[in-house]
């Protein structure tokens, strides 16, 4: 490779042959906006550097914040919003792309270097056909004729499994689902045979079941092409199915960097190993699942005409864990909405301590309402931004118990103590938290109320890992406390495995397994209970190909 | 039938609900409010006998549904009744009035389009630099600025003072040719054009950006392709269905804002017809200028959705 | 009915305007002085096109509110010819029979009376009365749109579409064709310019309050058991403020220009009153002798709306990157 203008002097100590990429002391930079103060410069990425050989994959892990998406597009000299590129070299075949003039850049991205973003369907342009998009770049970059790219493209459609290749370039991007997008996007990237693509969680906006083909079709064509890659994700077990190399990020520093075997079998930093145990310990099923707070009888339900749930029953004995497992779709948190009469059902009861419960939320009384209370997915939108911690507990406590003043503010000082959290978090709004903390708040608010039963409507899905690990001990403990019920509403079964005494698997609106934990996880499955389970990453080297050889029923995906 | 067809057909189908709810909102809500025509048309000769009669000679006697039934059997095949101030037939001064009015609307749009656009765009490249803010105070300022007062400004400087464009009155004349009556009809609608392009320039500088924020032309920009080709292959096909809607919205309030420039410069068109007959209490003439001044504007913006419809990719090519 | 309109006449004449207008101009006396104290807080992080915005609105709310002190001749005095210009002497005539000789610092209008003075006192008729119209659109605008997101259901479906149907008839145009109904008299003018504006407040209240009512911090106040009372006042109002009150600011200078549209055509405040439109009106005539008069006026609308209009674009692009928190 010549030597580029302004590449300096150190391009004669360049990298290693049969290294694509090497990043040597990254620093990265953004300007923040606070409200209410100058907008000030912050450093993001403190001095990173890896390299990549040609056929080889790196896999960048943290959890959000980490600044791994920074990282990546990095090796494509771009910074998304105000982010900046402040210091450190990035060589590219021996050339450093960052010293390069703006027309230089414009010829690695694209051509050398490629991209596949986390969400597909936003990625796409909606104008025009998916062949089109995927052939843009080989034809812009002069790469080669129209011809050989499109010939090109049906060959990549066909190797990432896409459905009928000689024509799936004549769909819109809108014609299509999630996770053929997301092949799409791959085709995209590795048709103008790049040098090195860039992976950005291509996978987590998926279902279970849809993650695990794509990712199969991701390795397959990267084997097939021999293309280097970067593969950014916040699941370890993921990450460890596709990569051959792991850099653990934190805060914008390395804290591990090896080979996926070291990583996985012998991690060397406390934090690794912590991100290597999250879900391992579970908890033993109930004995006795004979009693029933609460009791769900043949609900169907739906919103405005379409059917959504069909003949749904389950039932939750008092201090215990009901999970309800399935993907999106599967009428899991629909059914959360029947129960607390958001969604009046169109046949069947819903049985409360034997009684049952008025269908519509306005008919139940007061002290009904103050049974069942619930925790929400996204803490952030569960709260009032305008109101402060000690009103949120607060209000339950004067709404339900007429609690004032002194009595009040003891109140809410015990629940803050019961969450983990001081009391000097009382005045603090809730934009002054962290996601873990605000998800604390939202448990102390369901708990103001002294609930029988506490609806759990994924609150753990949108937290990093370490930091779900610590809401679903709290939550095991509140229950040991107060002998609260819990109905859990999730799609990792990692989390039903770890908490649950009985589950309910559900699938397109039906109930398609029900009963104590062991029994369920336990063969003979129903085939979509089988391809729910072999769906999930499992921390193992060679867990992808295992499972696919074993499943019995293809994921809807596709 | 497809679903783009069905989808414009139920647009166009709620257009003309909607005339027609206003069409009794305006018939029968300026019957239902207080004081008597009669009476005030009369003002001081007033006597009993006098508005009884006036009120059987124009058909007040009867019952209001029944007035309402009627004026409609007539509005739909274009009789608009007689005027009440001097019984001269509604439909003839409409017509021709309609015709003035919508030249001037169309000369004022066809500068005004490019021009709120094209500066759209300006701002769009050039975002909260120098250009960007000069367009944004100066359209701000537009925007605050009444009709009557740019009217005036025009008629002031460049009429009187510089001798560019005519001022009132100002009356086009049939007999010659479309180009004599752009210039005669020039100070009228830059007037409109200075009133209507800072909302349409906004709408469209919002427009745009909001696309150019988008992940799809991340993506383009990742491609490496050059700037032309993303924003002329990658932003403008998904900005166009966005612009025509501005467009079209725009067109809708110009036609109204036309209303206030034909008084100012004496302009024979539906404007000041309506604005003399409101005065007068012509109720007919009131009623029947309400209607087409309504329907346009109820037209204008269903056309602004048609196009929006017909533009938007996922709607032309469904699963 | 006939009574009502009675005594919509009695208040809506000149008199009984002018006892309203003091009454409010007394009331918000102190609003400049707190708005300057307020703005003094934050005033060295402001842009400048901000800075000089609000001292426009201070200004022009300053010369509303002292009106009667500034201006030096009476509002329908007759102090000269017709169509003096500007920086002419003229003299004033008190009831005494006094004469006292004064400078007419804008000329005087086409009834020869001095126009600086009647451009102040139109300050605090239009000010006034715009003020109050779009502080009635506001609220029942706002009280409208809020309960229909917070109930829902059929209160929403009736109050949206009947709104749906007014939205689609152009503001001028239905305004004309009620005015051309009703008698014309001051406290009409305002109901009807604030039903008129209302449904724009609707518009813009409801799309607001759809997007908080939606958050799960509102259905959790509902599976709580709270009232709608409640979800209005302590769960969504507190999260919306700031777009509304820019809201109000670009309703007040609409009210403005459409007021003065009204007067304009003749169908607003009537004469003698002094409001800038009307002045317009009165003045044009004198445009093609070269006379400015007519301008004055005009220019006056043009600056308090621009004023108006920069202060609420300040005030959104900072909104814009403010999320939660304090404040």
């Amino acid at each position: 490779m010549s030597e580029a203008p302004g590449t300096g002097p150190d391009s004669a100590a360049a990298t290693a042959p049969g290294t694509v990429l090497e990043v040597r002391d990254l620093h990265i930079g953004a300007t923040v906006y606070p409200p209410n103060e100058p907008p000030r410069d912050i450093e993001i990425v403190h001095g990173v550097s890896f390299a990549i050989e040609k056929g080889k994959v790196l896999g960048l892990i943290g959890e959000s914040g980490a600044g791994k998406s920074t990282i990546g597009l990095a090796a494509l000299a771009y910074g998304r919003g105000g982010v900046r590129i402040t210091g450190g070299e990035v060589w590219l075949h021996g050339e450093n792309i960052l010293a390069l003039p703006k027309s230089g850049i414009r010829g690695v991205r694209g051509r050398r270097v490629t991209y596949v973003a986390q969400s597909a369907a936003a990625a796409f342009n909606p104008a025009h056909r998916l062949g089109d998009q995927v052939v843009e770049a080989a034809l812009k970059h002069g790469l080669m004729s129209r011809r050989e790219a499109r010939e090109r493209a049906r060959m990549l459609f066909e190797t990432l499994g896409l459905p009928d290749p000689d024509s799936f370039g004549r769909r819109f991007p809108h014609q299509v689902s999630g996770g053929q997008l997301q092949r799409a996007m791959t085709a995209m990237a590795l048709c103008p045979a790049p040098d090195l693509i860039v992976f950005d969680e291509p996978t987590t906006a998926l279902d279970v079941t849809t993650q695990i083909d794509v990712l199969a079709a991701i390795k397959r064509a990267i084997e097939e092409t021999d293309v280097a890659a970067i593969y950014i994700t916040h699941d370890l077990a993921v990450v460890a199915q596709i990569s051959d190399d792991i850099m653990v990020l934190r805060h914008g520093n390395t804290v591990e960097y090896g080979p996926v075997q070291q990583m996985i079998e012998a991690p060397r930093e406390a934090y690794t190993r912590e991100l290597l145990s999250i879900r391992s310990d579970i908890k033993p099923q109930a004995e006795d699942q004979s009693g029933a707070l609460l009791q769900l009888e043949g609900i169907d339900a739906a919103y405005g005409e379409v059917p959504v749930l069909f003949d749904v029953s389950m039932h939750l004995p008092k201090g215990q864990t009901l999970a309800v497992v399935g993907e999106s779709g599967s009428g899991k948190s629909t059914t959360a909405r029947v129960i607390t009469g958001l969604l009046p059902p169109r046949a069947g009861t819903v049985s409360f301590k034997g009684e049952p419960l008025p269908p519509a939320l306005s008919r139940r009384s007061k002290e009904q309402l103050r049974q069942i209370q619930m925790i929400y997915q996204m803490a952030d939108t569960a709260m009032n931004p305008r109101q402060t911690v000690a009103e949120i507990i607060g209000r339950p406590l004067g709404f339900y118990f007429g609690l004032k003043g002194g009595e009040r503010a003891r109140r809410v000082a015990e629940l803050l103590d019961q969450i983990e959290m001081g009391q000097g978090f009382a005045d603090r709004y809730p934009a002054e938290l962290s996601g873990g903390q605000k998800q604390r708040v939202c448990i102390a608010r369901a708990l103001a109320a002294n609930p029988e039963l506490i609806l759990c409507d994924e609150p753990t899905s949108a937290l990093d890992p370490l930091v779900a690990e610590g809401i679903l001990k709290l939550l095991m403990e509140l229950q040991a406390e107060t002998r609260v019920s819990y109905l859990f509403i999730t799609h990792d079964i990692a989390t039903v495995r770890a908490i649950s005494d009985s589950i309910a698997v559900m699938y397109m609106g039906r109930v398609v397994r029900f009963g104590p934990k062991d029994e369920v996880l336990s063969p003979p499955f129903d085939d979509y209970t089988d391809l729910l389970l072999k769906s999930v990453p499992e921390m193992k080297l060679g867990w992808l190909e295992r499972a696919l050889a074993s499943r019995r029923m293809d994921s809807a995906g596709n | 039938m497809s679903p783009v067809l069905a989808l414009i057909l139920k647009r166009i189908g709620i257009g003309v609900v909607l005339i027609l709810a206003i069409s009794a909102l305006l018939f029968l809500g300026v019957e239902a409010l207080p004081g008597d025509f009669a009476q005030n048309f009369l003002g001081q000769a007033a006597t009993p006998e006098a508005v009884a009669n006036i009120r059987r000679e124009l058909g007040l006697d009867q019952p209001v549904m029944l007035r309402y039934l009627d004026w409609l059997g007539g509005v739909v095949i274009g009789d608009f009744g007689e005027s009440w101030a001097n019984g001269s037939s509604v439909s003839e001064q409409l017509g021709k009035r309609l015709a003035n009015t919508l030249f001037l609307a169309a000369v004022a749009a066809v500068f005004a389009v490019p021009i709120s656009v094209g500066l759209g765009v300006l701002a769009v490249f050039y975002r909260n630099r120098l250009p960007d803010r000069i367009i944004n105070i100066l359209s701000l300022a537009a925007i605050s600025m009444p009709e009557f007062f740019v009217g005036y400004l025009f008629i002031f400087f460049f009429a009187l003072q510089f001798g560019i464009g005519d001022g009132p009155p100002i009356i086009p004349d049939p007999r010659a040719s479309v180009w004599e009556n752009v210039q005669l009809v020039f100070l009228p609608a830059m007037t409109l054009v200075v009133v209507v392009i800072a909302h349409m320039m906004r709408m469209t500088r919002a427009a745009i950006l909001n696309i150019m924020e988008s992940a799809y032309v991340e993506t383009a920009e990742l491609k490496g392709l050059s700037m032309l080709r993303i924003i002329w292959k990658h932003a403008a096909p998904n900005a166009v269905a966005p612009i025509i809607n501005v467009v079209a919205l725009n067109l809708a309030y110009l036609v109204v804002g036309v209303v206030v420039v034909e008084v100012i410069f004496a302009y024979p068109g539906m404007g000041q017809y309506f604005v003399d007959a409101v005065t007068v209490r012509d109720i007919p003439v009131v009623q029947a200028c309400g209607i087409v001044f309504a329907a346009v504007y109820i037209i204008l913006n269903m056309l602004a959705d048609v196009g929006a419809i017909l533009a938007n990719p996922r709607l032309r090519h469904p699963k | 009915m006939t009574e009502t309109l009675a005594f919509l006449d009695a208040v809506g004449d000149g008199t009984a305007m002018r006892v309203l207008i003091r009454l409010f101009s007394a009331a918000v006396d102190i609003v400049p002085f707190a708005a300057l104290l307020l703005v003094l807080r934050g005033w060295a992080r402001l842009p400048w096109s901000a800075r000089v915005a609000m001292l426009g609105c201070i200004l022009f709310g300053f010369v509303a509110v002292y009106a009667d002190a500034i201006a030096p001749f009476g509002e329908r005095e007759i102090v000269g010819d017709v169509w003096q210009g500007p920086g002419t002497d003229c003299l004033s005539t008190a009831d005494d029979g006094t004469e006292r000789a004064g400078t007419c610092h804008l000329g005087t209008d086409n009834l020869g009376r001095d126009m600086l003075s009647r451009l102040i006192f139109g300050a605090q008729t239009t000010i006034a009365v715009a003020l109050i119209a779009s502080l009635l659109s506001f609220s029942a605008g706002m009280l409208l749109s809020f309960t229909a997101a917070v109930v829902g259901g059929w209160t929403d479906q009736i109050l949206s579409r009947i709104n749906d149907m007014l939205l689609a008839i152009p503001t001028l145009i239905f305004a004309l064709v009620v005015l051309a109904a009703l008698p014309q008299n001051i406290v009409i003018l305002v109901l009807v310019m604030a039903v008129i504006d209302q449904t724009r407040v609707y518009r813009l209240g409801r799309a607001v309050a759809v997007d908080v009512v939606v958050q799960d911090y509102v259905e959790a106040a509902r599976l709580r058991g709270e009232g709608w009372l409640w979800i209005i006042f302590r769960e969504v109002l507190p999260n919306v403020w700031t777009p509304l009150i820019a809201e109000f600011g670009l309703r007040f200078a609409f009210a403005v220009l459409f007021l003065s549209t009204l007067s304009f055509l003749g169908l607003g405040i009537q004469p003698p009153e002094a409001d800038w439109g009307g002045m317009v009106k009165d003045n044009k005539d004198g445009i093609i002798f070269l006379v400015p008069a007519a301008l004055y006026p005009g220019a006056a609308i043009a600056l308090l709306a621009v004023s108006v209009n920069m202060v609420v674009d300040w005030m959104l692009n900072r909104t814009a990157s403010l999320k939660g928190g304090r404040g």
